[in-house]
């Protein structure tokens, strides 16, 4: 069991800021992201591309202004349980909360603070008819172990690099056959991806479906043909053992829609005066909140954060009277 | 009016939204749809990297080229077809004028 002050929900920007602003007050913090990186979308989705309105920075690319968020907080010794999703809360006999991971990993901490963003980051999911029935039996939308497809069939779709190099990997020397189909001809996976996987499909040791799509799934208890359909010929099924459609990730909610918050339009209802959701000593900042007025910017979740962890210190310290102190005057005194 | 044009838009209950659009803001058709609280979710917030503001061109003329960025965002969408373009790509100018463009059905 990990115990921290505040536990922090989401390690993007804000939630990183929290650490610091948290680290002031001799607060300390635990993240847990579902992705295995922290910065949340600044890392997932754009870390190339320039923000120009982060105060004092005409312009920063997310990845770098991650990278200082980063090095900002870690005087004050953060954890982070990364690659894991936040999925039960509880309240212990002490009245600290206990968050569960799915992957089984348990934190307490008097303080939750969620600060997830859009959600968390989830495999986009083809609109298939009964495909979860075969989610596991045959339908993949990430591949863990390669071994697993020694000498099966495979269906990959995608575009991207990572079903150009799924494609490749197990072409190459693993699965008994692969069949890649993508929606058109062109790839925006790496060049030498996209030659790689051309060179293999005139060698005939990749099936390449362009122009096409997955549509169906057929099996009994497990999947056994997929239905493709293509512009120019019409459907047809394929044979197969395993189907892993690689469409990248999209944000879900995802289980804090279960944890008893006011929850309108997937985001958190919160006070505007220090960030606390309905239920005490839960709070919401950045973009997962909303409150009259709300923007969804970094810049403002910084401000969130702020007067979040000023609320979670009186919180966990009644009797304790808080000074505002000045980094000017005092430094920054890490754990 | 000066720096207004009219476009439709079809929800995706088949209902037709009519509405005035500047062409001044350096808006695009995301961002409308959003304002007008049509459900369109543009997640990333108009940077070709969701796919969240999927919708169909209904109307047959020329628009601007797709991007690579946007066809490449295409491909991790889902329901699309020749028509289909990303509304925060599609920015509001007057060659956008009495333009009907239709929401693509969301996945899960």
């Amino acid at each position: 069991m990990i115990q921290t002050d505040i536990l922090i929900i989401g390690a993007g920007p804000c939630g990183l800021f929290t650490v610091f602003e948290a680290g002031l007050l001799k607060l300390r913090c635990h993240l847990i992201d579902a992705l295995p990186q922290p910065g949340g979308q600044c890392t997932e989705i754009y870390p190339k591309k320039p923000i120009y309105d982060i105060p004092a920075y005409p312009s920063i690319l997310a990845g770098d202004l991650v990278d200082r968020l980063m090095e900002q907080a870690e005087p004050f010794k953060p954890g982070f349980t990364l690659g894991e999703r936040a999925e039960q809360i509880e309240k212990d006999a002490d009245d600290q909360f206990i968050v569960t991971t799915n992957r089984g990993s348990k934190h307490r901490a008097p303080i939750i603070a969620i600060a997830g963003g859009l959600g968390c980051f989830e495999p986009r999911k083809p609109p298939v008819p009964k495909l979860v029935d075969f989610e596991d039996k045959g339908v993949e939308y990430i591949i863990k172990d390669p071994e697993f497809y020694r000498d099966k069939k495979v269906v990959i779709s995608g575009g991207g690099d990572s079903a150009l190099d799924w494609t490749i990997f197990l072409a190459e020397d693993v699965a008994s056959e692969v069949t890649l189909v993508h929606r058109r001809k062109e790839f925006r996976g790496h060049l030498d991806s996209v030659q790689k996987v051309m060179d293999l499909a005139s060698a005939g040791r990749v099936n390449l479906i362009t122009d096409a799509e997955v549509i169906g799934v057929e099996g009994n208890g497990k999947l056994s043909s997929v239905e493709i359909k293509t512009k120019a010929e019409g459907n047809r099924s394929l044979a197969t053992d395993h189907w892993v459609p690689l469409f990248g990730l999209s944000p879900k909610l995802g289980p804090i829609a279960d944890w008893d918050l006011n929850i309108t339009k997937n985001a958190v209802e919160v006070d505007t005066f220090d960030y606390s959701t309905n239920v005490p000593g839960v709070y919401a900042i950045g973009d997962i909140n909303n409150y009259p007025g709300k923007l969804k910017l970094i810049l403002c979740g910084f401000h969130e954060a702020t007067l979040m962890v000023q609320s979670a210190f009186k919180r966990i310290y009644p009797d304790k009277n808080l000074v505002l102190k000045y980094t000017t005057v005092n430094g920054v005194n890490g754990f | 009016m000066d720096n207004t044009i009219r476009v439709s838009i079809i929800d995706r209950e088949g209902k037709l939204h009519e509405l005035d659009a500047p062409t001044d803001m350096g808006m695009n058709m995301m961002e409308l749809c959003k304002s007008a609280e049509l459900p369109v979710e543009g997640t990333c917030g108009g940077m070709a990297m969701c796919a969240s503001c999927h919708m169909y061109v209904e109307s047959a003329r020329s628009l601007p080229e797709k991007s690579d960025d946007e066809e490449d965002m295409l491909d991790e969408a889902f329901f699309v077809e020749d028509n289909s373009r990303l509304g925060c790509q599609l920015h509001l100018t007057n060659e956008l004028d009495g333009l009907t463009v239709k929401l693509a059905p969301v996945g899960d």
